[in-house]
């Protein structure tokens, strides 16, 4: 029973979702709007779950004072004054607790919770992104070096799409007449992206769908459980 | 009768000929929708310089709702409300000495109960779901299907192996989409395999989860299969924790585990974007074994570049099928087979007849079946 009752959800609710797509009629036509806020309520709930594993989990680094227990403390201390931050002087136009705290804002020129926000977590994540380039320059250095005949095809359209998109390119095979302009970098460089690269991406992308097509039938008629925790 | 009826017909025709001609403004329901939306069409003499389509509010005064421009003669009016009236107004200027002329219609939203330009995916869907359950049947019925080796899934212990060798964790990042993600869904069947793996090695499992619900299914997932393993002892709740919803506070968040724990296996399966190659090129420096999986065809390239095995698109929907060998899932992963050749047939017999100049067959699986 246990089992069987989630079984029985998750087949009706699958089957709503397939019948609202092709019926605009209501109450299919605003099913799915329904369901997802159905789920936003429900994964508002699920935020406090969130919370509590955080706390629960950086406690105990910290409690046994487990190797690199330092990195965990500072992660509490930073979630309680954000917390702290948020709930004394709210953030943007929403007051908190001590009102819109027009003192410190004179002072900070935002709500400290904007101030961190802008001045610390945006940083920080543009920080993370912007190693990207750095992994990609590593990654297309390997990717590139020539071992196979596959990687000597991959190199040789990396090269003509990297020149072809850039001045520099257009300015080596500028000269080619116009009759054979297939062979001009950035038009070479066009062909590639537009045909190979994309008939690539397409086949990638039916099979996946047809893969999202199956998975979602296998959940729905109940022989694909172990999302659930198991198979009993 | 004959004589009366002759008439009657070529006064229906003159009639015809002279409504065809006349200046028009009309409003109509857009058929098969949910009710929000009102076509106008018009046809102008060719006297008419500008012109100008204004709606009725709900106190009966009609705003601006539309300037066109030359030579467009119809308008969607879009987002409105089912079961209401709506009432517009055309304004046409005539050039200078010309007349203006001012033309009104009005049409009620209504609800239809199929949406006609989805007709060919309902047809492809129906196609597809049957060949699915006819093989799921047919498995069921004991027949064999043979399916290809996928080499990411075969290396599963491999990796759970060097962990256990190196006594060191083996980390699964479930992708950073909630839940309602299928790739989600998709990622947390293999954690069950693998979590049941891993008890039976007494291999200590990394899970954090971007999204507080991915985190409970993940937590009960695990815990079911460290059961299923007879290893209930072994499960240790606080290995499945919520990093953060930031999504590169999530990858700094891995990257600074990868960094610190050293996993002797990684495992990056489900949805990911910008961080795919941040998370895989960090693992890759720690020497781990890697596999990715995503249906994001986008990241596949930096995935295959920086991870030892990747799962490249529906891979990652037949990896739970692929892992339990049960037949009813291995009977279903023939439907994808058959919706592959189903595919490959519409391509070849649809470029056939478009360099044929036929194009029927592209207007119908393109959606504008009404």
């Amino acid at each position: 029973m246990k089992r069987n009752i989630p079984l029985i959800l998750a087949f009706l609710a699958g089957l709503l979702m397939i019948v609202s797509e092709f019926i605009p009629h209501r109450p299919f036509s605003n099913m799915v709007e329904t369901l997802e806020n159905w789920f936003m309520i429900i994964a508002g709930f699920s935020i406090v779950l969130g919370l509590a594993s955080l706390l629960q989990m950086n406690y105990q680094k910290i409690s046994t004072k487990a190797e690199n227990w330092g990195y965990h403390l500072a992660c509490v201390i930073a979630f309680a004054l954000i917390v702290i931050m948020g709930a004394l002087w709210g953030m943007e136009d929403q007051p908190g607790l001590l009102g819109q705290g027009e003192k410190i804002v004179s002072w900070l020129g935002k709500k400290p919770f904007d101030y961190t926000y802008d001045n610390a977590l945006v940083p920080l994540s543009a920080t993370m992104f912007s190693l990207l380039a750095f992994f990609i320059a590593s990654a297309a250095y390997r990717a590139f070096i020539i071992r196979t005949f596959e990687s000597n095809l991959l190199m040789i359209s990396a090269v003509i799409v990297i020149l072809g998109r850039t001045g520099f390119g257009t300015m080596l095979t500028s000269w080619i007449p116009e009759s054979y302009r297939i062979w001009q970098l950035p038009v070479l460089a066009d062909f590639i992206m537009q045909y190979p690269n994309t008939a690539a991406q397409r086949a990638i992308l039916i099979s996946a769908s047809l893969g999202i097509i199956g998975s979602s039938l296998r959940i729905i008629l109940g022989i694909e459980r172990s999302y659930l925790g198991g198979d009993k | 009768m004959k004589r009366f009826l002759t008439i009657l017909l070529i006064l229906a025709s003159f009639a015809c000929l002279i409504a065809e001609e006349a200046p028009y403004f009309r409003a109509k329901d857009r058929p098969y929708d949910k009710g929000d939306a009102i076509i106008l069409e018009w046809k102008l003499p060719a006297s008419i310089d500008s012109l100008q389509i204004q709606k009725a509010d709900s106190l009966g005064v009609y705003q601006t709702l539309f300037i066109p421009l030359e030579g467009e003669t119809s308008f969607v009016d879009q987002d409105l409300t089912y079961d209401t009236s709506y009432k517009y107004r055309l304004l046409a200027f005539g050039a200078e000495g010309a007349d203006s002329l001012q033309l009104t219609a009005s049409a009620i939203t209504k609800q239809n109960w199929f949406y006609m330009d989805k007709l060919a995916f309902l047809l492809m869907l129906i196609i597809l779901s049957a060949a699915i359950i006819y093989y799921i049947l047919a498995a069921k019925r004991g027949k064999q299907f043979f399916i290809r080796r996928i080499s990411g899934l075969d290396s599963m212990e491999e990796a759970i192996g060097r962990a256990t060798e190196k006594g060191k964790p083996i980390l699964f990042v479930p992708g950073v989409a909630e839940l309602g993600d299928i790739q989600t869904l998709s990622s947390l069947s293999i954690l069950s395999q693998l979590a049941y793996r891993a008890a039976e090695y007494n291999t200590e499992i990394i899970v954090p989860c971007r999204f507080s619900m991915v985190l409970s299914a993940a937590r009960e997932v695990v815990k079911e299969a460290y059961l299923k393993a007879g290893r209930s002892d072994a499960f240790k709740e606080e290995n499945i924790f919520y990093l953060t919803d930031d999504q590169f506070g999530f990858v700094a968040g891995i990257d600074g585990i990868i960094v610190r724990e050293e996993p002797a296996a990684n495992f990056f399966l489900g949805s990911f974007y910008a961080e795919s190659l941040i998370l895989a090129e960090t693992g890759l420096s720690t020497g781990a074994i890697q596999t990715a999986g995503t249906a994001n065809a986008h990241q596949l390239p930096f995935f295959v570049v920086s991870c030892d095995y990747t799962l490249i698109g529906e891979e990652l929907f037949a990896a739970s099928a692929y892992l339990s060998r049960d037949a009813q899932q291995v009977g279903s992963l023939k439907g994808h087979d058959f919706g592959k050749l189903l595919v490959i047939v519409l391509i070849i017999v649809g470029v056939i007849l478009e360099i044929a100049g036929i194009s029927w067959l592209k207007t119908f699986l393109m959606g504008a079946g009404s």
